[in-house]
């Protein structure tokens, strides 16, 4: 894919948001908080690290991009959207009867889904598992991506995997954790305390980098960087603001798992359409 | 049947642990297909994986004892187009991963090979916690998911190589210690076929597993009380052989189950389901009813827990009375 400037990647980004907003609320049930944090993240995966073709998704020399925390699925669904893997209309089917784009993202209903998740805590594994199949294969030239939720780091099979990662020293796994501190209950540090989670990483052998996930450019970055580090398998602990761009909801854990109602949703696209109030809405 | 090539009972029979089959058609698939691999929770030689990972060692990765890592690492490796067996103790996979198992395999159509060994009250003095009961209950409710249970090694070798052909998640389910061998190496398998291994008229034994051997002998004791027996061996208890098994009970009009496992959910559970739908008869289950194993010697369990064939002629008799 061509490379294209940060500001134009940030305008895509703030329109990935815009159809975040409007497909929870025409869906009515979803979370909203992680997706909105991710959209810097996502923008910079399928717009610029991603070696990858919306036209044949199944492009054998590809890089895989695992979405382990299968409830921010519309953040995906809208970057795939725009970057030309399925009608932009589409995603106002999010959650109906007979779509493509479920609830929890399923790899056999939409192509470019690389795979089934939502149960948290199984992405790092298969991405270790895809990691060893390349290396039997002699496939020096892939990577494999996986975006985790930092409560999902509460579960144990992360850190079967981590372990794991750290023994076979799977240098083309990049791990990127979604960084926002919030989770269900709470704050992550009240849930269950996180850190030292860069500590943590390096301890399981990994090579950990920290960036603002909501800067686009800083992630390109940083997966730049991921890649030129040969003896360790990469973690990348992107700090983003859950919510962002919508003020009401910013760093809130109570929209987690919850979607904006229609005057909600109005008052978040007025302030994504004005950037916060920085530019005229485009109806005014 | 004649066409079964089956061995022959009334000689010395040979005995061998069906793991031990595992670990051979493991090897045999692996020279057949270079993406065939393996992984292992820190039981190798246990689960008889030692032998494709001392041929092989670049394709077998050493999980740990880290079994929800074992079945979603097998999940990426299929993902990848390999063919990933992955191996423990029936009691740990699919017993404590099987969310991993229903997402990541199942629902994700990637075809892990779950082989889980040391299963039923037959591994003995370890006790309740390491005999794997719940397994083929476990595993016969997810969708997509095949469950194979062989009856003796050289099935199980036969077994194996036909899941390295087939596209599904699958399920083995072995043993630890020696199982008589009953088939030979012509003896078909195939995934989804149930076999008459003995013909008969007056009640239908329908096994799985190591009580196949079991059903055989009842079926001799039979035969001695009068009684024409068939006995219909069940390796793949999903997708189930409705066919073959309809057939059998229509003509014998009584049905005993035996498995060694829970017959809730296991091929008790199945037979009953599958008889109240199309052909209800009387039926008696031999299994484990609803409660855990315990330590002690692998024949003193089975005897107590009623899993021999002496409590599947009682049974038989019992079905074939409730038949007048």
């Amino acid at each position: 894919m061509k490379k294209q400037p940060i500001a134009r990647l940030e305008t895509i980004a703030n329109d990935i948001r815009k159809d975040i907003i409007k497909m929870l609320e025409h869906a009515g049930s979803g979370h909203s908080a992680g997706p909105l944090g991710l959209a810097d993240i996502f923008t910079a995966l399928y717009f610029d690290v991603l070696k990858h073709d919306p036209k044949n998704p199944d492009w054998a020399d590809r890089d895989i991009l695992l979405l382990s925390n299968g409830h921010c699925v519309p953040v995906r669904y809208a970057a795939m959207a725009h970057a030309g893997y399925f009608p932009v209309k589409e995603l106002l089917t999010l959650r109906k009867f007979g779509s493509r784009l479920q609830g929890h993202p399923e790899r056999t209903r939409l192509p470019g889904m690389e795979t089934t998740s939502g149960p948290l805590g199984c992405g790092l594994s298969q991405a270790c598992g895809m990691a060893l199949a390349m290396r039997m294969d002699k496939q020096t030239h892939r990577w494999v991506y996986v975006v985790m939720g930092d409560g999902e780091l509460n579960e144990g099979n992360i850190w079967e995997a981590a372990m794991l990662g750290g023994k076979y020293r799977l240098n083309n796994v990049i791990g990127i954790i979604d960084r926002n501190n919030i989770q269900i209950d709470g704050p992550t540090e009240d849930v269950m305390p996180l850190e030292n989670l860069k500590g943590k990483w390096e301890s399981f052998g990994w090579h950990v980098l920290e960036v603002n996930g909501n800067d686009i450019e800083a992630v390109i970055d940083a997966c730049a960087m991921a890649k030129t580090i040969a003896e360790k398998p990469v973690m990348i602990i992107a700090h983003t603001i859950p919510g962002k761009g919508v003020d009401f909801m910013e760093s809130d854990f109570h929209w987690h798992g919850m979607p904006p109602d229609h005057e909600q949703a109005k008052k978040a696209l007025h302030e994504l359409r004005t950037l916060g109030g920085k530019i005229r809405g485009e109806h005014e | 049947m004649s066409n079964l090539h089956l061995a022959d009972l009334s000689a010395d029979i040979t005995a061998e642990p069906i793991r031990k089959g595992f670990g051979r058609g493991l090897l045999a698939a692996g020279k057949l297909d270079v993406n065939v691999v393996a992984a292992c929770a820190d039981l190798t030689d246990s689960t008889q994986m030692s032998l494709f990972k001392a041929e092989f060692p670049e394709r077998f990765v050493e999980i740990g004892v880290a079994e929800q890592n074992l079945a979603t690492v097998g999940a990426g490796l299929a993902a990848m187009g390999k063919i990933p067996f992955v191996s423990s103790y029936a009691a740990f996979s699919p017993g404590r991963n099987w969310e991993q198992i229903r997402t990541t395999a199942c629902l994700n159509e990637r075809a892990v090979k779950i082989v889980g060994s040391h299963a039923g009250v037959s591994v003995g003095p370890d006790g309740a916690t390491h005999q794997m009961l719940e397994d083929i209950a476990l595993m016969r409710v997810l969708p997509n998911m095949v469950v194979i249970v062989p009856g003796d090694s050289l099935e199980a070798e036969r077994a194996t190589m036909a899941m390295a052909k087939d596209g599904r998640p699958n399920y083995l389910r072995l043993a630890r210690e020696a199982t008589p061998i009953i088939t030979t190496a012509k003896t078909p398998f195939e995934i989804g076929k149930a076999y008459v291994y003995e013909p008969g008229s007056d009640v239908t034994i329908i096994a799985t597993g190591t009580m196949t051997y079991q059903a055989l002998l009842a079926a001799e004791q039979l035969f001695k009380d009068g009684i024409e027996a068939e006995v219909v061996h069940v390796p793949t208890i999903k997708p189930l052989d409705a066919d073959t098994i309809l057939k059998s009970v229509r003509k014998t009009g009584c049905v005993v189950t035996a498995e060694e496992g829970q017959v809730i959910g296991g091929l008790g559970g199945a037979i009953a389901e599958l008889l109240a739908e199309n052909h209800p008869a009387p039926l008696k289950r031999i299994g484990m009813l609803d409660h855990f194993g315990e330590s002690g010697e692998p024949n003193q369990l089975l005897e107590h827990f009623g899993l021999d064939a002496k409590h599947i002629r009682l049974a038989a008799h019992h079905v074939i009375d409730k038949k007048k």
